[in-house]
This record gives structure tokens, sequence and C-alpha cells, in this order.
């Protein structure tokens, strides 16, 4: 294993970690909140040292390998959250460093799941920079270092491959550093686009800020106690759209650029993801017909909750737990399902559901037909043999990981539905779960060992379970 | 640019590597395995496309009409002309063949036009061409010839007791006065452009630059041969063979082939009646010494299995003083076969390369590159390029000793028509000299790159 270079791009991760945190800093001054200035100030500073310490010398050997870049990946990931909590700590914000944690995990991994009751009494800045986490974790902070920093080398393809959520992951162009850029371009122009949209709906800037962040990132922590409640409806459909756009995979978008808009409309995942939300919506729609006053506040929320679950977003605009048990199944289903690969959305990937699925028929064609060859087809194209079985191993993982999870958690005794749900809105990155997790109560319910499974699952989920298995492998270990 | 590699076999991942290194170029690879595409992907930063450079859709996806240069080195020529052919039609590309079979080499002279040809590229007469080169002047390990042969770059290894062990490289010119510049020096693993003060030890591979009559006197003076060989064996009748019995018996060269196959051993007879074709299996030892291995001039292993080869070599350095001259077309343990006595190794796979990569180079240039030749010299780890001074080039008309230039730079020849000058510090570069650079940097595509 190549210690040098990982040591390296920690320390690169570190200075990027500072950098953000110049952001938050900006806003306590904006908003003259002095007090907590003298905070940041410190956290920039501990990143910046620790940045500074791990890349002062330039590896000579940059060669990386498989290995190498997941464990780059699960490293850097652990060590942002860690130090990533450290405002939380400094500005007195939670009451332990494990609920600082928690907190800074469900940002950066887009999850949303909250241990703080009173948001409305934090100040400005940390409310700010929980926000701004989910806007860094969605992409990813490799992709990025990759597309900035001068790291040459096609060892950072491993990076961004350990990174990105999907069963394959593919260049948009070939060389990475440029695919990187692209992938950053396209998420920010999408990020301003909706947040003009929000201030043109009378949005409060800070407010427009946070929640944009927080759909582009499909995080899904509220900018306020009173989450989407206070918002227009014309905000509240904004966001719905703007939720299932940035659950598209984002290829999808470099094609349209390239006007190859025949190809990208071809994308069966896109198709299927699109299809799953439209149902799903109708479905709710006439599910919960008599809890709301009009059709338009049927169709409003239903669709707001579809797609904040099935984008593993999080936010509300009503309390779902009590919807028809109909529905409250469904919007469960939907949180596995999880968005497109290549998109900022966490879950079990629309992708991996078409094929897992085709793989069933697949086999039951095999039982009729024994004779008979069956190839997987995805938009068209042969899905190789090595990609299927990546999926069918991750999902035996994903249920390991997610059944050792829940029992764990239990011995908190707290009801099935609850622990399940948590564990299911934690490893999908969506945020609220159901029934004492619910999108109007929040996880302080939990006990200080049952938040660090928690932690862990988030972290598990984003970057889909192998980074952080590979992390603590004694294989990858092993001289 | 926008290149596309179609067929991923030794000389596609030699290009990408290459292709690669050089940084500014977008390159996608074509290839029906996937595997290999995959590992080249995971290697290089490139792009890789699993499918066959003849299907339409898969050579869209690759970027065809993007694309600047379509290189097609898949295993069968049909193909690779096929592909480039398509490539013209869907894009608007230059296009690069590889086409090795000797019935189309004539044949393609007609075709170029009509397949819309940029290049053909065919490794085995490439090689060929070089081993000629190299019997020609059996002292030189390799030779690199550029300004259109007239001045070559040797290599050659000072052997023990020699004259120039412990002797600095300045004084070749002061004591020796021969007008020669050594332009580069490999001991072990290492490489140098060496200064006047660098000191040769026995061991060293030396590489020199000079006209091509004036490395004569300096070779005499340390005591090297100079003359050509007059008879060679060569084992293995492959395409290599056929090309490189051409060219020698042309030269009066007395050629003898060892081949196993007896239906190859009547066509290489009637192919050439010069030639002595002994049907036999070359590594038979006893064969060799009956056909005169201890009293061969030159022998040369061009078999398809490249351990034979090195075996074979090694057995003929220790039955006879021949020059031995190695083809090795897969391995790439360059270090470990540089320490064996192996005489000249020739790697047809990075002649393709050189080949092609300095007609990339020439393309990237709007300008019509000022770029003539390229080589890869001290064992692929610098280059030695040939310039075109273009007009207002900010390199001329200053004195070289005032140039600010790249380290690891050197300029080792100025040819001012048809006049070679070995640069001295006072020396002036004019407009529409032809400069030869030799660098260890890589990427360069116009003379103003030399300077910092």
């Amino acid at each position: 294993m190549n210690y040098r270079t990982i040591r390296y791009i920690l320390g690169w991760v570190m200075k990027m970690e500072a950098m953000c945190m110049l952001l938050p800093l900006l806003c306590a001054l904006c908003y003259r909140e002095y007090g907590v200035v003298g905070s940041w100030l410190w956290c920039i500073a501990l990143c910046s040292a620790a940045g500074f310490l791990l890349s002062i010398r330039v590896p000579e050997n940059k060669a990386m390998y498989s290995k190498d870049g997941f464990m780059a990946v699960a490293l850097g990931w652990i060590l942002m959250s860690i130090f990533g909590a450290l405002p939380f700590v400094f500005t007195k914000s939670v009451p332990t460093f494990t609920d600082a944690l928690f907190e800074t995990v469900s940002g950066f991994t887009t999850t949303g799941a909250s241990v703080i009751s009173d948001l409305d009494s934090l100040p400005r800045s940390i409310i700010f920079w929980r926000s701004f986490s989910h806007w860094i974790g969605g992409m990813g902070v490799l992709v990025f270092l990759v597309a900035l920093v001068p790291m040459t080398g096609a060892g950072n393809f491993f990076l961004i491959k350990a990174e990105s959520p999907g069963p394959i992951v593919s260049k948009l162009v070939p060389k990475v550093k440029s695919t990187a850029k692209i992938l950053y371009s396209i998420y920010i122009a999408l990020t301003l686009m909706q947040l003009v949209l929000l201030l043109f709906g009378g949005m409060e800037f800070f407010d427009a800020l946070t929640i944009t962040f927080g759909t582009a990132g499909t995080g899904g922590f509220s900018a306020r106690n009173s989450g989407m409640n206070d918002y227009s409806s014309y905000c509240q459909i904004v966001i719905t759209v703007f939720m299932i756009i940035f659950g598209i995979n984002f290829s999808v978008y470099h094609m349209i650029i390239l006007r190859k808009i025949r190809a990208a409309f071809k994308s069966e995942e896109v198709r299927c993801y699109l299809a799953i939300i439209a149902l799903a919506i109708i479905v709710i729609s006439v599910n919960c017909r008599h809890i709301y006053a009009s059709l338009s506040d049927t169709v409003r929320h239903s669709a707001f909750q579809v797609a904040s679950i099935i984008t593993t977003t999080g936010y509300a605009t009503t309390d779902f737990d009590k919807w028809p048990e109909l529905s409250k199944t469904l919007l469960l289903m939907l949180m596995f399902f999880g968005a497109c690969a290549g998109s900022t959305g966490g879950g079990i990937k629309i992708s991996r559901i078409i094929i897992l699925f085709k793989s069933i028929v697949k086999e039951i064609r095999i039982l009729a037909h024994p004779r008979s060859a069956v190839k997987i087809r995805m938009s068209g194209r042969i899905v190789e043999h090595e990609t299927v079985r990546g999926i069918n191993v991750f999902m035996a993982a994903y249920l390991a990981v997610f059944s050792l999870s829940v029992l764990l958690i239990s011995l908190d005794n707290l009801d099935f539905t609850t622990n399940f749900s948590a564990v299911a809105a934690t490893v999908n990155n969506i945020g609220p779960g159901l029934s004492k997790v619910g999108p109007m109560s929040n996880f302080n319910v939990y006990s200080i060992p049952s938040k660090l499974v928690l932690i862990a699952d988030m972290l598990i989920g984003r970057l889909e379970i192998f980074p952080i298995l590979v992390l603590f492998s004694h294989y990858t270990w092993k001289k | 640019m926008n290149i596309i590699i179609a067929g991923c076999g030794k000389v596609g991942q030699k290009l990408a590597e290459r292709l690669n290194d050089e940084r500014d170029h977008n390159i996608t690879v074509v290839d029906v395995r996937s595997s290999v595409v995959h590992d080249l992907i995971n290697q290089y930063d490139i792009n890789g496309v699993v499918g066959s450079s003849i299907n339409i859709d898969d050579i869209k996806e690759a970027g065809i009409k993007d694309a600047d240069i379509l290189i097609a080195v898949t295993g069968s020529d049909e193909l690779n002309m096929l592909t480039c052919l398509l490539a013209k039609k869907l894009g608007n590309c230059r296009t690069i063949a590889r086409v090795r079979k000797p019935e189309y080499v004539r044949t393609l002279d007609l075709f170029k036009e009509e397949l819309g040809l940029a290049m053909i590229i065919n490794p085995e007469r490439a090689a060929a061409r070089v081993i000629a080169r190299i019997l020609r002047f059996p002292s030189a390990i390799q030779i690199d010839t550029f300004a259109k042969g007239r001045i070559e770059i040797l290599k050659f290894k000072i052997p023990e007791n020699s004259v120039l062990h412990n002797y600095k490289v300045q004084d070749i010119v002061g004591v020796l006065k021969c007008d020669v510049l050594v332009c580069g020096v490999e001991r072990g693993c290492e490489t140098y452009i060496p200064g006047g003060n660098f000191v040769m030890q026995s061991g060293d591979l030396v590489s020199i630059v000079a006209p091509i009559n004036g490395e004569d006197a300096f070779f005499k003076k340390i005591g090297f041969k100079t003359y050509g060989v007059k008879n060679a064996i060569i084992v293995g009748g492959g395409d290599t063979a056929y090309y490189l019995a051409g060219r020698l018996t042309e030269s009066g060269i007395s050629v003898k082939i060892i081949e196993q196959n007896s239906e190859r051993c009547d066509e290489l007879c009637n192919k050439f009646p010069k030639a002595t074709i002994i049907n036999g299996d070359g590594t038979d030892n006893r064969l060799l010494m009956e056909e005169g291995l201890g009293t061969a001039e030159a022998f040369i292993s061009l078999t398809n299995i490249d351990e034979e080869n090195i075996m074979l070599s090694l057995y003929a350095k220790s039955k006879s003083n021949a020059k031995i001259v190695t083809k090795i077309n897969r391995i790439a343990y360059d270090n470990v076969i540089n320490t064996l006595d192996l005489g000249s190794v020739i790697y047809p796979k990075n002649i393709t390369a050189e080949n092609i990569i300095r007609f990339v180079r020439a393309k990237k240039n709007s300008f019509g590159s000022s770029i003539e030749t390229m080589h890869f010299i001290l064992d692929g780890k610098a280059e030695a390029l040939e310039f075109i001074v273009p007009k207002n080039s900010p390199i001329a008309d200053v004195p070289i000793g005032e140039l600010n230039l790249k380290s690891n730079l050197l300029i080792a020849c100025i040819n001012r028509g048809g006049k070679f000058i070995i640069p001295r510090g006072n020396d002036i570069i004019r407009t529409g000299d032809s400069v030869i650079v030799v660098t260890q940097k890589s990427g360069f595509d116009d003379i103003s790159d030399i300077l910092r």
C-alpha cells in the first residue's frame, strides 16, 4: 500500500475542509455572531495545520491502486467528519462529541438525520455549516480534489470510483480531471439555478441558500424548527422538482449539454426512476385523498414526500407518519430504492434494483428453458457478468450490515418500526424515519452507542459499503 | 488532441502509455476484450469502450466525431484498414493503420489515397530497417538517424580496458580531436545527459551524435570496428526475417535463415534465391555450430518466443564473436534485460510507438509542427528530437550560452544546409536550421519548448 500518497491526499482533504470552513466564518461575520468567530478561527487553524502537516512532503511515487483508492476515500471521510464536528463542539451547539459527530456525518453523507431539537437557538453560521456539508458531501470531496488539485496519475480514477455511487462508475471524458470538473460545473450550475428560483419565490436569502444546499446534496437539514411549512407552495414545488433533478445521473446532463438528447432519454435508469416517482405520487395521492383539503394540496404533499424519500433527501412538508399504512409502507420501500447511480442521492440505487429485478427474470427464463442463452441488458447494452456479481455481493453485504445494525440498536429497547426505519434512514442517507424518528422528531431518542452504530451506517451507506469494509479488513493491512 | 486507439494489443498498450505521458491528449481505447480495456483504464488516465472498432455504434461511442487521430492497431490488417475507412466516413480525423503482411506492402501504396490513410505502419519492416542499419555498423548497439539519414545518434558500450575508461567527456574534442558529442550515458539504472566534466567508465552505455561519416574516425581512435558485417545468421523465418533478408541480400551480405517450418522455408527460398535457407530447429546447438555460428559475423534471433531469443543470443555470445541482435516482442522487464549481454535489443512495439508518436506530435502543432524526427534514446528515458527553426523563433540568433534552457536538455547538433555543427556555447542557431535536441522531458512539439 502506498501510505505516502494516501497521507498526501488526506492532507489535501483537510486543507480543502479548512477552505470550506471559511464560508461559515464569513456567514458568522455577516450575521454579527461575533461570539462564535473565535471557534471558527480555531477550527480553520486546526484543519489547515493538520492539512499542511500531512501534505508537507510530496510523495515521489504517486502510483495508486484500487486498494489505495478505497483507503484514501474511507480515511478521508472519517477524518473529515471528525474535524467537521469541531465547530459543533467549540460553539457548544450540542452536548457531547458523539452528537457533534452524528450531526457532521449526517451532513457529509447527505443523510439529514439530526439530534438537534431547537434549531432556532443555534448560531446561523452553524446552521450554514450543517447545510453546506450536505453540498460538499453530495458530489464528494475527493471528486472536488481531483478536479482542482494537481495530483497527476491515473490512480485518481480509483478515488472517484470509490467515492461515486452506483454499480458502474465511468468517466464522462477520457481525463479524470476533466470528468471531475464537468461534474462539479453541472452541480454548481444546477445549485445556482435552484437558488435563483427560490429567491424569486420570495424566500429569505439565508433560508434559500441552506435549503438549496440541502436539496443539491439530497441531504435534508432544515434551516429552522418549522421545517418546510413556512415556505410558499411555489417554493415547495421548486424544491420538489430540484430534488428529482439532483437524483438523476449526472451523465445524463452531460449528454444533454453535448446535445445527445435522444441518448439521454434512452437511459433506462432515468426512465424507470421517473416512472416510479409518478406511480408512487398517484398511489399516495389516491390513498391520502381524505387528509388534505384540496386535490392540489394532496398531490403537492405526496409529490414532495415521494421526491424527498426516493432521492434520499429527507425534507418533509407534512408529517407522513400520520399517513395511512399503504402510503407509509410505500415510502419505506422507496427509501431502499434510492436515486439514480451517479447522482448525489443515496439508497441502493435504481440501476441496481433494475439489474436485480432482471436477474430474477433471467433466472426464471433459464429455469423454463435450461439451455437458453440469456443476457441482462441495460439501456440496450449487455451488463457484464462482473457487474451483476458485484451487485449481488453488494446486496448481501447491505443486508448483513442492515440486520446487524438493527440488532445492535434494538438494545435501546425502542419499538421495531423505529429501529428498522432508523437504520433504513441512515444506511440509505435519507434522514427521517418513521414512528419515534419520524419527520417531526429526531434521533436524540437513541443512546450514545446506538448513535455510533448509526454514524457508521451513514458512512457505510454513503460510500456504498466496500470502502469502509476494505479499511477494516485484515487482507488490506497484511503485508 | 482527441485520439482513438483501436486494438489494445502490445502496441496499443504501449501507445496508450506513451500518449498518456504526453498529458494533453484525450485518449479513448477500443477493444473487444473487456478485461484489457478495464486494465488500461485503471492504469492510465484514459477512457475505454468495450466493442469492435468496425461496429458503428461502438466507434461512435468512442467519440469518432470529435477525434483528431485514429490509430488502428488490432491484430488484423484487414480490420485495421476497414476501421480507418470507417473512421474517415464517420468523422474527420487522420488515420494510422498497422499493416504487417508482406503481400500488402506494395498494394497499399496504391490504396493509401483511397483509404485516406495518413500513415501506414509496419512494425516488422520498421524493425528490419533498424536491424539492417545496425549491421552496417556493428560496433553500435543502437543507431537512430536524423536529417534524412545524414546525422546519427549511436549507442555503444565501453568495453573493459578501453581508452575511454576514466575519460572526461570534454577530452573527446580536446584530446582525441573528434567532432562528436556525447549526448547521454546509461550506467546501471541511471541515465545522465552529461556535461563536459562527466567521467565515463567501462561498462557505460554511451550515446554520441555525429554526422554520418564523422564517427568513423572517432571509433578508429578508440579501437572499434568500423566496417559492416559480411554474413549473418538469422534464426526464425517470420515477417521480420523476410524484410531483413531482403535488405541484407540487396546490400550484398550473405544471409542464412534457420526456420523450422518447411513450407515457410520453401516460400523464403522462392523469394530469396541468394540466401541459404536451413530447415531446422534454431535452438539445436549442434545445428547452429554446424551452420557456422563460430565464424558468423552477425547473429540475429527473430523467433516468435522472446525467451527463446534471449537464450539463443546468450548462447551465440558465448560461442562466437558475432554481432548479436535480439528481438523482443512482449516482455517488459527492460531493467533485467539490460543486465544481460544481448547485444542490440530490438523492440518492434517501441519502434512502432515511436513512429506513431512522432506523427501525433507533428499534428499537434497547428502551424504544421517543426518536428522532423523523433527517437526514444537512452532506453526510452530520453527523447532526441529534430526541429526546423521557424521564423521569429525566440531561440534564433542568440548565442546558445545565453539561452535559458531547461534542465537535462542538450542541443546536440545544428544542421545548416548540409553543414553540421556540433554546438558550443557561442554558436548561434539561425532560422531554417535543423536542430537536434536531446531531453529527458517529454511532450515537446516546438523548438521554443526547450526554453524554461
